[in-house]
């Protein structure tokens, strides 16, 4: 089983809505957050293009946030998602240092916080909670190793790219342009 | 090409960003705490609920923590509206009931009007001293002389009491202060308004034209669902705006058109389609009246034409015409929703309406759709007594074809200097913050200090609540019942509305604000039933259903009686117009005095070093009044002011620096808003998203954040159709510095 996710750019409209869909689902404290909307601009007027995507952490399948975690809070569980087990992380920040894509906060309770793809919510058959509230449906998600699955059969039929590839983690947050 | 580049977190900025820059991580106490860790709950309660975070009223459930805190609010899946899925003001409508600074009591006036001093009072004491002062004006005056200006929910209930009290002054300022122009466009085309929510059928059009309406940052919930799955299908999307909205941002074409002159646009796409014998030519004979009088009066205005106006190119207004040919009549001009903006507004929209119908979309799928709704009876109660005046006596023959009260007008008439036929002496305001909804605020402020009673009802401290001389403090929709949603869709449908959580400090629904109300002023006849469950039981049972039922479903749709929702080949089809048909010509408007074809005629333009105040939305908020619900707030703290790269380097402004804005009247913003450098708009306007730059100190979170765009709208351009107020005829300036004294006022 590999967890991914795609973000559809020309359907997503930055309304934030998976933001704080996350914040209430996984009792975020206000002023952090899981996830977060990023936008792109090119051009000169008249002539513009515009990039909108919601990011959250990639799932590296190469994660440095793993491999630095001194305690093994950071650890990867089934799916390949990357998770902090909050009673065995000190907070030193290590894994907030190493990720390229900024996905980490330190909660205010004393431990790092991150997108869990919410696997408490995948474990018992629901979507997690961004792709479930997305207005746009610009969000899916799936096993990659099943070929039918919502995310294997958009990234089959669309053109994507992942974010920071030279960063060489094999991130599993997939960009469809 | 790199510093070109914007590149923009839109919210909730990267917060482990931040903290490592501050340098203060590595100080937080490291206590691992299992207990905050999220964990899936069990026993979980859910209670159907409608959103009344804005107009487009999803209906969805309430989750509750075992320990019974209101958690998280979710779409219902059977629900029309949401399709299961909430907005981000939805999603984060939780923030409203835990927001610390509610009106918490009611408040009564003790010092003069505006100072903001009150004290604490009863609820038998505010309503006995309201129904003193209401009498005392219907003594006085007559009861014509109240009026009341209202939103959301509660409106249906204070209606009612203003009715039954004998005045009809009932004025929303949704009606000329956003979609009224709209409404009576398509009602003088169609003989039908395009309802709310709208009846365009996105989801199955092939072109989707949007002319200054910015669908993804207007957070309406349907509309955006369907341009997504529009856009899975291929749909043309053509956007005319001077910002590259986000919409524009999936276009395939964006027409940058020049502020004010869409009119000339329309126009042109008119001819276009005409004389290139791409309209319908069977649906425009079968149903339109006026075709000949349209054709002669379009003749001259040419692509060539528009474009010395626009700015818009010949060959894209030629390309544009084409595609929506093509598309048709599964193509869908769209009628906006906020429309108010130069004045000539009815027209520009009737254009819209015409273009419709030369396209064949009215009644068509991927066009406008034929709306269904649930009849639901309502108490019986005594007939309303009939008013001897009405707003209409304020100042005759003004706004001819207004069919709902303008609230601008009810203003007006509490202003002695005016002489109004009837002077306006008490407003009731529910759930509006006229401050900041209606344009030059200093009319309104006058109109207050005339008033012998102004009572305010919201959740929250607006600044209308600190003018009032009574505050009444309602709980939020998730605390109370409220009325059946019934609103027309593709589906009848209603929804219900129930309380999640009791309501917090002394606050009450609408409903029984409204009957305590009535109980004070002798006028319970009205509200019969005591509480709103037992009213809501008994509709419901009228239509073999029961409250029990939609406590459990919160939704009941039905299917339609037959299967209506486009109009049949060749059908015979009677419009609610005074000729039956579709008036491409309008009788009605040339009888009123008005042109009978709309016209494009130049407005003003700004002078030297002044730029077009151009506002909108963010997909976070609504208006103003989400500013201070603490998720909302964390999504978007304040606005900017959207400068293009070319003024910017002219006047040395940077990005992220604070400025005033200075408008032609004089006016100064009171707070300072950050400047936004982008290519996204043009060099003869700014931007500014609506509703910031709040002045009320109790809003903790919002006040002073971001700057106002209402106050610097003083000019304001008046619809003599129907009392809408333009307020896209504003021009702004920048100041860098304040002065002493402008710190001072």
């Amino acid at each position: 089983m590999r967890y991914a996710m795609a973000v559809d750019t020309r359907k997503c409209v930055g309304c934030s809505d998976c933001v704080v869909a996350c914040q209430t689902e996984n009792n975020v404290p206000i002023g952090f957050c899981r996830d977060w909307v990023v936008e792109v601009m090119d051009g000169t007027y008249p002539q513009l293009e515009m990039e909108i995507r919601s990011e959250r952490c990639n799932h590296c399948e190469n994660a440095p946030c793993v491999r630095c975690c001194p305690t093994g809070a950071s650890q990867k569980i089934e799916g390949g998602i990357v998770v902090v087990d909050h009673n065995k992380c000190i907070g030193c920040g290590a894994c907030m240092a190493s990720c390229p894509y900024d996905a980490r906060y330190p909660h205010p309770a004393g431990y790092v916080d991150k997108c869990t793809f919410c696997e408490h919510r995948i474990k018992n058959g629901l979507s997690p909670a961004c792709v479930a509230v997305c207005p746009t449906k610009c969000l899916y998600f799936g096993d990659l190793h099943d070929l039918n699955s919502n995310v294997s059969v958009i990234l089959k039929r669309r053109k994507f790219k992942t974010l920071i590839p030279e960063a060489g983690t094999n991130p599993q947050l997939y960009f469809l342009i | 090409m790199t510093s070109r580049r914007d590149f923009i977190k839109i919210s909730a900025m990267g917060a482990g960003v931040l903290a490592m820059s501050s340098g203060t991580y590595g100080a937080i106490k490291l206590i691992s705490s299992p207990e905050n860790a999220s964990k899936l709950r069990v026993d979980l309660k859910r209670t159907p609920t409608y959103c009344e975070v804005c107009f487009w009223k999803c209906a969805g459930w309430v989750y509750k923590t075992s320990e019974g805190k209101i958690w998280k609010i979710i779409g219902n899946d059977e629900d029309q509206h949401s399709n299961g899925r909430f907005c981000p003001r939805g999603t984060g409508g939780v923030g409203m009931y835990y927001d610390e600074d509610r009106l918490k009591t009611p408040l009564i006036r003790v010092k003069e009007r505006g100072k903001q001093v009150f004290r604490e009072a009863s609820w038998d004491e505010a309503f006995e001293y309201i129904a003193a002062k209401m009498k005392d004006i219907s003594s006085k005056y007559g009861p014509e002389s109240m009026a009341l200006f209202t939103h959301g929910s509660g409106s249906a209930y204070y209606t009612n009491l203003t009715k039954a009290y004998g005045s009809s002054n009932i004025a929303e300022p949704s009606y000329a202060q956003c979609r009224g122009p709209r409404d009576e466009a398509f009602m003088a085309t169609f003989g039908e308004e395009v309802y709310s929510p709208e009846i365009t059928d996105i989801r199955d059009t092939k072109c989707l034209v949007l002319i200054g309406s910015h669908i993804g940052e207007n957070m309406h919930n349907g509309q955006i669902q369907e341009m997504s799955d529009a856009i899975d299908k291929g749909v043309t999307i053509i956007t005319v705006d001077p910002r590259f909205s986000t919409a524009a941002g999936k276009s395939k074409f964006w027409l940058p058109i020049k502020p004010s002159t869409d009119i000339a646009l329309l126009l042109a796409w008119i001819n276009e389609i005409i004389f290139n014998d791409y309209y319908d030519k069977k649906y425009v004979e079968k149903y339109c009246s006026g075709f000949d009088k349209l054709k002669e009066h379009v003749k001259d205005f040419t692509p060539e034409w528009a474009y010395g106006i626009t700015t818009i190119k010949p060959d894209l207004i030629r390309k544009t015409a084409k595609e929506m040919a093509d598309a048709s009549p599964s193509v869908i001009v769209h009628p906006g929703r906020h429309v108010t903006w130069y004045g000539d507004d009815t027209q520009r929209v009737r254009a819209v309406a015409i273009l419709n119908a030369l396209l064949g979309s009215w009644g068509r799928r991927g066009g406008f759709y034929r709306p269904a709704k649930f009849a639901v009876p309502s108490a019986k109660i005594p007939k309303y007594p009939e008013p001897k005046k009405t707003w209409t006596d304020a100042f005759p023959g003004k706004y001819p074809i207004a069919s709902s009260p303008v609230s601008n007008a009810l203003i007006a008439a509490s202003i002695p200097e005016n002489k109004p036929g009837i002077l306006i002496k008490g407003w009731i305001v529910n759930g509006t913050n006229l401050i900041s909804s209606i344009p030059n605020r200093p009319d309104t402020i006058k109109a207050i200090q005339n008033l012998d009673l102004i009572v305010a009802i919201d959740t929250m401290p607006m600044e209308i609540t600190g003018w009032a001389d009574v505050v009444l403090p309602e709980c939020t929709y998730l605390e109370r019942y409220d009325a059946l949603r019934i609103s027309p869709y593709r589906k009848p449908a209603i929804a219900l509305r129930m309380p999640a959580a009791e309501a917090k400090n002394s606050t009450r629904s609408g409903y029984n604000i409204a009957r305590g109300l009535a109980v004070n002023l002798g006028l319970e006849a009205y509200v019969p039933f005591e509480k709103q469950e037992e009213l809501l039981d008994w509709q419901l049972k009228q239509i073999g259903s029961s409250l029990e039922e939609m406590q459990r479903v919160g939704v009941k749709t039905s299917e339609r009686e037959a299967d209506d929702l486009y109009f049949a080949e060749n059908e015979d089809v009677v419009f609610s117009t005074d000729s039956g048909k579709i008036e491409l010509f309008s009788k009605a408007f040339e009888d009123a005095g008005f042109d009978p074809l709309p016209k494009y005629v130049a407005h003003e333009e700004p002078a030297e070093g002044f730029y077009r105040l151009i506002y909108g939305r963010a997909p976070m908020h609504t208006f103003g009044r989400t500013l201070n619900n603490p998720n909302l707030t964390d999504l978007m703290k304040e606005n900017s002011v959207w400068v293009n790269p070319k003024v910017s380097k002219e006047w040395g402004l940077k990005a992220g620096q604070y400025i005033w804005l200075k408008n032609q009247d004089g006016v100064v913003s009171d707070f300072p808003i950050k400047v936004r450098i982008t290519e996204r708009i043009r060099w003869d306007s700014i931007y500014m998203v609506h509703g910031f730059g709040h002045g009320q100190k109790q809003l903790e979170r919002c006040f002073g954040k971001g700057a106002s765009d209402t106050q610097l709208i003083t000019k304001v351009l008046i619809d003599p159709i129907m009392g809408g107020t333009g307020m896209r005829g504003n021009f702004v300036t920048f100041v860098t510095e304040k002065t002493e004294k402008e710190v001072a006022s």
